[in-house]
């Protein structure tokens, strides 16, 4: 074993101190200016000294407007992701268990799919939506892109879940009469329980941070927070404290995420590069 | 005994039906239509069945307009200079603290925090310290002695101050992952080097490098793709400007569809980004398809050894 001496060690712990400051560094900064008064904000004395205020909270939660904004935010996210969940689990279990097509072709549509950027989904996904579907303008439209944007990468993940259910279980169940519909949901569902949170956790975040596929889909009623923060910015005289607070709401439960599953969300983020 | 056997044999379609028909109408068939689209002369307000077909019209048009090659050109700048400074910022902070660390797991959670959080909250807070009145940033030089910097006004610096919020949100990637791939080396390459008196550098560069590139390679690739999408934190930062100093592809996306009402061309301009993406893609995929290939044949001879 390598010994570290005393000084390695103090500058080792002084650059990874300061990565962190670097890193929570501007998430700070917005959570003191989400609790500052307009004059603090453009007081010129000090960042860290002000008297906190929940002003800009109140004024938010008191709104109606930003209140239902937060709610489209949470319906479409919740929505989209139970059921990216449910048909994502059962396609990757279709494609692991009665090898339907080759591996290599699965992994690579999958990637591809995944891969797609949102911005080349917008001209089409709009024409579509407002001229064929009916469903510009509506929650329910907004779930339907998320759950497909998200599926391709839930798919993925899970198979590799899937993979590793010891085929004898399976086996077992079937020999007591179970069939294909109870041993999936009552033997390999519990089993993948882990894969299943990671899956929640990113398809989650992404229908609930989303932006782009959001302006272009919603209006006055039906928009997300993300959509309304955009808007908020573009006034000449921005209220920094209020929309702060409003950027605080969004980034609070990736936050809570993060520190509950950190292990499952770097598992995630690292699988596209560890594993093909 | 029949319907059960007819229910087996039904199962595996049952199971993809859903996704399968969600992906069908709600990912393939928008891909279609753009790419059906694109050869269109097709604008907002009338309906696609009334536009006409203007074979590669959309596409001639847009490379011979000089500001889709400058937007070109800035997207292809913020890829490269991010990927590049972000692996070498990253792998190099990897080889720095590489170490048993206590608390890893506390460290790794906060390094993480900036890219869980909505691109547009990013786009936002950056906007903030970027204030040239009370934005942190310039506050922080003036204090020091410093000019202040025209950060988000002036086009010479508004692609830095743009690749500078994307390397503090995704160094942290790049660095979770190679430090991972440099805890994960065989103990025995390493030894043997250092028996034989390779100093700290010699080991870095001629083992550890060679044997975390896989690693590497892949993540870089993951990294551009993902600069290629980048969208929310620009258009809330610069929506694009001064002039078309940060008009990246996705932003300029958007805007020839929503602001100026060229469907067509937009599509053809997403055809163009969606081309570059799965190139990019698809030598990804290949390359992780070799590199597994080659190790399980390593793995293969060394057992048969």
């Amino acid at each position: 074993m390598k010994q570290y001496s005393r000084i390695n060690t103090t500058i080792f712990y002084t650059i990874l101190l300061f990565l962190c400051m670097l890193s929570l560094g501007p998430i700070i900064l917005m959570l003191l200016t989400s609790l500052k008064l307009k004059v603090d904000i453009f007081n010129d004395v000090s960042t860290f000294i002000f008297m906190p205020t929940l002003k800009n909270y109140s004024s938010v939660v008191t709104d109606p407007s930003l209140m239902r904004y937060l709610w489209n935010s949470l319906y479409v996210g919740l929505i989209s992701t139970v059921l990216t969940l449910v048909m994502g689990c059962m396609a990757a279990y279709a494609i692991v268990r009665f090898r339907f097509m080759g591996r290599d072709v699965v992994s690579l549509t999958t990637l591809l799919m995944r891969m797609v950027p949102p911005a080349v989904l917008t001209v089409p996904v709009f024409a579509i939506w407002t001229f064929q579907y009916n469903l510009s303008n509506n929650l329910h439209g907004l779930i339907l892109v998320y759950v497909a944007i998200n599926l391709p990468f839930v798919i993925w993940i899970l198979q590799s879940f899937i993979q590793q259910v010891p085929i004898q279980l399976e086996e077992a169940a079937r020999v007591d009469g179970a069939n294909p519909f109870q041993i999936f949901f009552l033997v390999v569902l519990p089993v993948i329980k882990p894969g299943l949170a990671a899956a929640a956790i990113f398809t989650f975040r992404i229908a609930w941070n989303e932006f782009i596929l959001a302006l272009i889909l919603t209006n006055r009623a039906t928009r997300t927070t993300p959509v309304n923060i955009s808007l908020f910015l573009t006034e000449h005289n921005i209220d920094w404290g209020q929309i702060m607070a409003m950027g605080m709401l969004i980034a609070i439960p990736p936050i809570i995420f993060t520190f509950v599953a950190s292990k499952q969300i770097i598992t995630g983020m690292t699988a596209g590069a560890v594993k093909g | 005994m029949i319907s059960s056997r007819i229910l087996n044999r039904a199962t595996p379609y049952l199971f993809l039906a859903p996704a399968g028909i969600v992906l069908i109408f709600a990912l393939l068939y928008p891909i279609g239509y753009l790419t059906v689209a694109s050869f269109f002369d097709w604008r907002m307000g009338s309906p696609f069945a009334d536009s006409t077909f203007a074979g590669l019209g959309n596409y001639t048009w847009i490379l011979n307009d000089p500001s889709f090659r400058e937007s070109f050109m800035v997207t292809i700048t913020f890829a490269f200079v991010v990927v590049v400074l972000e692996m070498l910022l990253g792998v190099g902070l990897a080889f720095m603290l590489e170490r048993p660390i206590k608390g890893m797991s506390v460290f790794r959670t906060i390094f993480i925090l900036p890219m869980m959080i909505a691109p547009i909250v990013v786009g936002l807070i950056w906007r903030y310290m970027y204030n040239p009145q009370f934005g942190i940033i310039n506050k922080t030089l003036k204090k020091w002695g410093f000019e202040s910097i025209p950060w988000l006004s002036s086009p010479d610096w508004a692609l830095p101050s743009v690749i500078i919020a994307d390397i503090w949100q995704w160094t942290p990637f790049i660095f979770i992952l190679s430090l991972a791939a440099l805890q994960s080396l065989p103990k025995s390459a390493l030894e043997a080097a250092r028996i034989d008196g390779a100093s700290g550098w010699q080991q870095i560069i001629y083992i550890k490098i060679p044997l975390m590139m896989p690693v590497l390679v892949v993540a870089a690739l993951l990294r551009m793709i993902d600069a290629f999408k980048v969208l929310e934190v620009i258009f809330i930062m610069t929506n694009g400007g001064p002039g078309l100093s940060t008009e990246i592809l996705s932003l300029r996306i958007y805007k020839t569809a929503f602001v100026s009402w060229e469907l067509g061309r937009a599509a053809a301009l997403s055809n163009i980004l969606l081309a570059i993406v799965m190139v990019i893609t698809i030598a990804m995929f290949f390359y992780t398809k070799i590199r597994d290939a080659r190790l399980a044949r390593i793995q293969a001879d060394a057992e048969n050894y």
